[in-house]
């Protein structure tokens, strides 16, 4: 099978954001067949100040390479997808996670994050939020376990 | 090997490829006798229940775990304590039909969410010393045993013939079937075996299996261990983690047995079906942020494993070298951990069970076998840890490949790397002083250095060679102690000072002559000498933060508590302080970590639902660990006596090692024993060995003292009836026989301090039988 090169991540516009969260309820419908957002929603919008600020997996990848089980990995599409089947809910990736946008919600052991669904695009009335295209190479991240590195 | 962000499929360890006819090594199997049995559901961390199986009489039956099993033994290792004690008898030895294997989990064993719990704990009673040992071990094994439905593994009997033990938890059968066509030796053994026993002919499917097996040199020495395997779906080689301590894997191929199979249906993240997943998970992640934000400053486990020690103990004279003589040497820095750093496979999740982000399970794939049966075959070696690598200076060999191999063929041939690195290393010293020679040991020149004759050596003892000395050396130093005193060959005190076993078993890699305290933590222990039950060195040499006799003997009392904690449990203690919070240091008791003490508390409440305190984690493991020193004194070997050390490992036995470290004792003689510089100068080195001799042991005995009185045991290391009714252990067949024992050591005056206390010194207590109070 051919690696991807590109995948789709979200862009955020945020003035155009009125803190509605209706992304994080449009994204609570995907992953849990409810709309409570919040904890149980991979898009988190965050207040800054006058502003927002939007908290979300940006697909660099280097969950993959923590996981014992081969749960993680690039689908064809780029995106970075974790198999909730295969997972055994061990929260490596939740761990060593260097943005913290691999989530864990109380519902259930196994985490989950951010699939470029564009569930949430659709929802905001204002289109604060885009999917954009880029190269996996300019986001993909590996970490060497060297000495104080 | 290319390294990160691959999909499974596209890695590449480069090992040989081997192709069996599975068709042909499966139809030599024969079902022996069988068993059906009810899947049942994990419960707060319990199957309730174990399984018996004996290969003598073929039977296999299931026991109830009760709710005062749970009580009293926790799990791990006390469940295992608890079905030796209702199976064995005092005069059992290693080979009698009536000893155990018992391999055992533990209530938090399979957790995948806190690092570092998947350890099995293996009990038996062991060639080496005579008496039970335990020892813990990664892989998956434990946690698949527990999912397959049982809390432990109990083996009894002996098989007529080759077997496997095939416990499957997908159909809910043990099956044992006799095996004569695989290998013996693990690296081959496992890889059939797991490809056999797996249900689909995938990498997933594989890692549903995990195998213990041992291998020939297990057969032929003391020193088998037992090796767990655990799939890797990256390198696609089943691994192997080592319960290697007190000649486990001899006790496996006595009973015939060539491997146990365990597989499951499915492994998730509530498997164990804890009370409060929900809390769990937080203090899992809660640790995994430690270990991805301070493993790189602290210990480095993530990158070398254990290894980082080499260095550390090298700079601190802590490395062993050349037997002990030495703590440090000109060419250590040729196998400090960057020059396996470079050997190892980077960026795989390397623990040894899920979810371990520690990840210090290490392996150089690829490598090149360079002697033996295996020449010219590119292999996964696992490891090599800390203690494999010591071993290499300890046998004076500071060639980072020659290690690899010797940890290679250890493994392979099921040999412990700790014991047999020790004992060689002993071997290579008589052999310097001419007590040992190319006649005597069947032509072998085993001088310090040679590695070639190491791996000859062990290549033979795997081969069933019958020259007198390599049957003799590998039944390990104490039986080569008796022989060289026997033949007349060499000094007895020489001998008995220089070989570094205690009760029977080799020590592990640490030298201990500056520190009294872990003196005492390798031989006021239950096994035999080995630092799982308290590391002191520091605390006590480099900090001096446990000046008196009373402060080390509470750090021996707390330590080897906590530490046996974890066996219960089924965890590794390598979490618990190998990573610390940043603000650690600043805490009141930083040697303790409270912070991870507290984790702990809060994770068995989290499985178990059950409240628990701080001091409830200490009284679990008391019960236990006084049962396990009870039992030894049933067995014959837990009192004063049997804590002996050799010499070696208090102070320099040789003029060599005095004078390599003069400054250093002559200052101790003036600071410590109170003579005049002008005195030390005017003596010879005799003169000042004998006097720090005779102060050291003098120390020793004081020391056991104090911690016999700390732990409620008799001046003679007896634990107490009164002791073990304060713990709640009211077996009254072992209240009584604990009565009757104490009984005799008093009548023949056993029951006193063995320390010489001089005026303004004072014993733990002036009161005689001051148990007899509490």
């Amino acid at each position: 099978m051919e690696n991807p090169k590109t995948v789709k991540i979200l862009k955020f516009h945020p003035e155009k954001c009125d803190g509605g969260l209706l992304c994080e309820k449009a994204c609570s419908k995907v992953h849990f067949k409810s709309d409570e957002g919040d904890d149980r929603s991979a898009i988190r919008i965050i207040k800054d100040g006058k502003s927002y600020k939007m908290h979300v997996c940006d697909h660099r990848g280097l969950c993959m390479d923590m996981c014992p089980v081969g749960a993680l990995k690039r689908k064809k599409n780029g995106i970075v997808w974790l198999d909730k089947d295969t997972c055994i809910g061990c929260q490596a990736c939740v761990g060593f996670c260097p943005i913290s946008a691999m989530r864990k919600s109380d519902a259930r052991i196994e985490p989950f994050k951010c699939i470029s669904c564009g569930a949430c695009v659709r929802a905001c009335p204002n289109g604060a939020l885009e999917l954009i295209e880029i190269n996996i190479d300019e986001i993909k991240e590996i970490i060497y376990h060297k000495q104080g590195a | 090997m290319v390294e990160g962000q691959l999909s499974i499929e596209e890695y590449e360890t480069g090992n040989t490829k081997h192709k069996w006819d599975y068709k042909k090594l499966k139809l030599a199997h024969r079902v022996v006798f069988e068993y059906n049995y009810k899947k049942g559901k994990v419960q707060a961390g319990y199957t309730n229940r174990t399984l018996y199986i004996n290969l003598t009489t073929n039977e296999i039956k299931e026991k109830k775990v009760t709710e005062e099993m749970k009580e009293k033994f926790t799990g791990g290792r006390g469940f295992g304590l608890k079905l030796l004690w209702d199976s064995i008898k005092h005069t059992t030895r290693w080979n009698s039909d009536e000893n155990e294997l018992v391999i055992t989990t533990g209530p938090l064993c399979g957790t995948t969410q806190y690092p570092g719990s998947g350890k099995s704990l293996c009990l038996t009673v062991s060639p080496s010393t005579d008496i039970i040992c335990d020892s813990n071990v990664g892989g998956f094994f434990g946690p698949y045993l527990k999912f397959a439905g049982f809390d432990a593994l109990e083996i009894q009997g002996k098989a007529k013939y080759d077997v496997v033990i095939v416990i499957d938890g997908e159909k809910g059968k043990v099956i044992i079937e006799t095996a004569p066509l695989e290998e013996t030796n693990t690296h081959h053994l496992n890889e059939q075996l797991t490809k056999m026993y797996a249900s689909e002919d995938t990498d997933k499917s594989r890692q549903k299996v995990s195998v213990i097996s041992s291998g020939k040199g297990a057969e032929n020495s003391y020193w088998g261990c037992l090796n767990f395997s655990f799939y890797d779906i990256r390198r696609k080689v089943p691994r192997i983690k080592q319960a290697g301590r007190g000649g486990l894997g001899s006790v496996l191929r006595d009973k015939k047995i060539k491997a146990i199979v365990t597989k499951v249906e499915k492994v998730s993240g509530i498997s164990n079906n804890p009370a409060d997943p929900i809390t769990l998970a937080k203090i899992g992640t809660k640790l995994h942020r430690e270990v991805r934000d301070l493993d790189r400053y602290q210990c480095n486990m993530r990158a070398v494993g254990t290894a980082h020690l080499v260095e550390i103990m090298d700079e601190y004279d802590l490395l062993p070298t050349e037997n002990y003589r030495f703590g440090n040497f000109p060419k250590a820095s040729k196998i400090y951990s960057p020059e396996f750093y470079k050997h190892f496979t980077k960026i795989i999740p390397d623990g040894c069970w899920h979810g371990c982000t520690m990840a210090c399970s290490k392996t150089v794939d690829g490598f090149t076998v360079m002697t033996g049966p295996y020449k010219g075959q590119k292999v996964t070696v696992d490891g090599p840890e800390y203690e494999t690598v010591a071993c290499g200076a300890n046998m004076s060999i500071w060639d980072p490949l020659w290690i690899l191999e010797f940890n290679f063929y250890c493994d392979t041939y099921g040999l412990d790397t700790i014991s047999t690195g020790t004992a060689i290393a002993f071997y290579m010293e008589m052999y310097e002083y001419g007590i040992l020679n190319k006649e005597r040991c069947n032509n072998l020149e085993l001088c310090f250095g040679n590695s070639e004759a190491v791996l000859e050596l062990i290549h033979r003892i795997a081969r069933g060679d019958d020259g007198e000395f390599i049957n003799v050396a590998s039944k390990g130093i104490r039986r080569v102690k008796n022989w060289l005193i026997k033949n007349g060959w060499g000094e007895p005190n020489i001998i008995e000072d220089c070989g570094m076993e205690s009760k029977g078993l080799e020590y592990s890699e640490y030298v201990t002559k500056e520190s009294l305290a872990m003196q005492g933590g390798y031989g006021l222990t239950l096994k035999g000498p080995q630092h799982d039950e308290a590391w002191l060195i520091f605390m006590d040499m480099v900090n001096n933060a446990i000046p008196t006799f009373k402060d080390k003997a509470e750090a021996l009392h707390y330590f080897p508590m906590w530490r046996t904690w974890f066996g219960l449990n089924g965890l590794c203690k390598l979490p618990w302080n190998d990573i610390e919070p940043a603000n650690n240091a600043e805490t009141d008791d930083p040697t303790k970590v409270p912070e991870h003490v507290q984790n702990y508390v809060d994770y068995q409440k989290a499985m178990t639902g059950k409240k628990i305190t701080k001091e409830d984690l200490i009284l679990q493991s008391e019960r236990c660990y006084n049962w396990q020193r009870a039992m030894n004194v049933w067995m014959g070997r837990g009192r004063r006596k049997d804590d002996w050390i050799p010499y070696r490992s208090m102070g320099p036995v040789t003029e060599m090692e005095y004078l390599s470290r003069k400054d250093r004792y002559d200052k101790y003689l003036a600071e410590k024993i109170g003579l005049f510089e002008k005195e030390i100068e005017k003596m010879n080195i005799n003169e000042k060995m004998k006097l720090l001799y005779n102060f050291r042991q003098d120390q020793y005995q004081k020391l056991a003292d104090a911690v016999y009185f700390r732990r409620g045991w008799t001046p003679n290391g007896v634990p107490t009836p009164q002791k073990m009714k304060q713990l709640g252990m009211n077996d009254h067949i072992m209240l009584k026989f604990l009565q009757d024992v104490i009984d005799k050591d008093d009548k023949a005056g056993l029951n006193v301090w063995g320390g010489k206390y001089r005026k303004g010194e004072e014993p733990p207590s002036i009161q005689p039988k001051y148990w007899e109070k509490w």
